[in-house]
């Protein structure tokens, strides 16, 4: 039967302040299923304050095939890492 | 304990009345965790078990209350575990078997939309023991409606087998629902002493919600029916010897067996 629904990409948010993480998917019939389904699936241990849920079908991914077009162009490019610096003792978070 | 205190009666109807608040989340908990391993979808098995673990734990407070105003020692494994069913006071609805998931999603609907009006007046009880547990049950209990009622809009507004299915259920399951609403003396002691709330009262909100519900799903609303059965004064169906047979197989065959 979930076979028959359709994917729903699940996102929670742990604490206000914090971001919504992707932390997995499910099949729902509808939206609210969805997010009933995300509640009870990935928030039984209280793991989230707030849950995102969207058509699996509506994320637009980038192709796996294209990955060197995509990222092998940044390999080379090491001076993009601001590891050149020397931090001044004072600054403490960095 | 004031009001044990004040009047021994008012303390024995206390006592009954928080009985059958206990027994009914207890069975129906029960109910439902017969379905893991069964529901339509892993979501489903867990947003089920999810609904009878707040059921059962709603059914342990409530038991140890009662245990408490007793008096005689008993905890609320030895009133769930070792009670026969002429002594459970749940609401007959309650104990009614599971058939398709349609069916349980009208069982749990029906009490759902009830404890919601219920647990709210029980919120303000002068009972403070009460009224704590009931203002915690609520929050779950809006959960569940919310849970059963988007499942009857689902499957009433669904296939036309979806709808025929739960019409049915909705058709064998409502001459329970009299017995929602209809108060002894028990609940009428309860109301005289602000403990509970009048239950007729409740009767017209949860009939607005009901029809809402209902017309949403497009599901006609059952006639009213005289109903003969009175579980929350012990008279039940067959249906409460079986379930208590299995839920109280391994207290009754190894007393005091701990895990």
């Amino acid at each position: 039967m979930s076979n028959d629904w359709p994917l729903f990409e699940v996102f929670i948010r742990s604490r206000a302040g914090l971001e919504h993480k992707h932390v997995g998917s499910l099949h729902a019939a509808d939206a609210r299923m969805a997010i009933e389904h995300a509640r009870d699936v990935y928030t039984r241990r209280q793991e989230g304050v707030s849950i995102w849920v969207v058509p699996s079908a509506q994320i637009i991914a980038s192709d796996p095939g294209e990955a060197e077009a995509l990222f092998e162009p940044a390999r080379d490019k090491v001076y993009r890492h601001p590891t050149f610096y020397d931090i001044p003792d004072e600054v403490k978070n960095l | 304990m004031p009001l044990a205190a004040r009047d021994p009666r008012l303390a024995a109807a206390l006592l009954r009345y928080v009985l059958r608040l206990g027994d009914t989340s207890l069975v129906l908990g029960q109910r439902l965790g017969a379905w893991v391993g069964h529901a339509p979808a892993l979501e489903e098995d867990l947003g089920l078990a999810n609904l009878a673990l707040d059921l059962i734990g709603q059914a342990r407070l409530l038991l140890t209350y009662a245990g408490e105003l007793e008096g005689r020692g008993r905890d609320e494994d030895a009133l769930a575990f070792l009670r026969d069913a002429p002594a459970f006071a749940n609401l007959t609805l309650a104990e009614q078997p599971n058939q398709d998931f349609g069916h349980t999603i009208v069982r749990q609907w029906l009490i759902d939309s009830w404890q919601l009006e219920l647990y709210q007046a029980l919120s303000l009880s002068a009972d403070a023991r009460l009224a704590a547990i009931a203002a915690k049950s609520l929050k779950e209990t809006r959960y569940h409606y919310r849970f059963s009622s988007g499942w009857l809009v689902r499957l009433g507004d669904g296939t036309d087998e979806s709808r025929r299915r739960v019409q049915e259920s909705l058709d064998d399951l409502w001459r329970f629902s009299g017995e929602l609403f209809a108060a002894d003396e028990v609940d009428e002691q309860m109301q005289a002493a602000a403990v509970g709330p009048d239950l007729a009262s409740l009767a017209a909100p949860w009939s607005a919600r009901v029809d809402e519900d209902l017309r949403q799903a497009s599901l006609r609303r059952p006639p009213a029916q005289p109903y003969p059965w009175h579980g929350k004064r012990g008279v039940h169906t067959e249906h409460l010897s079986h379930l208590l047979a299995e839920m109280q197989h391994l207290q009754r065959a190894y007393p005091d067996a701990r895990w």
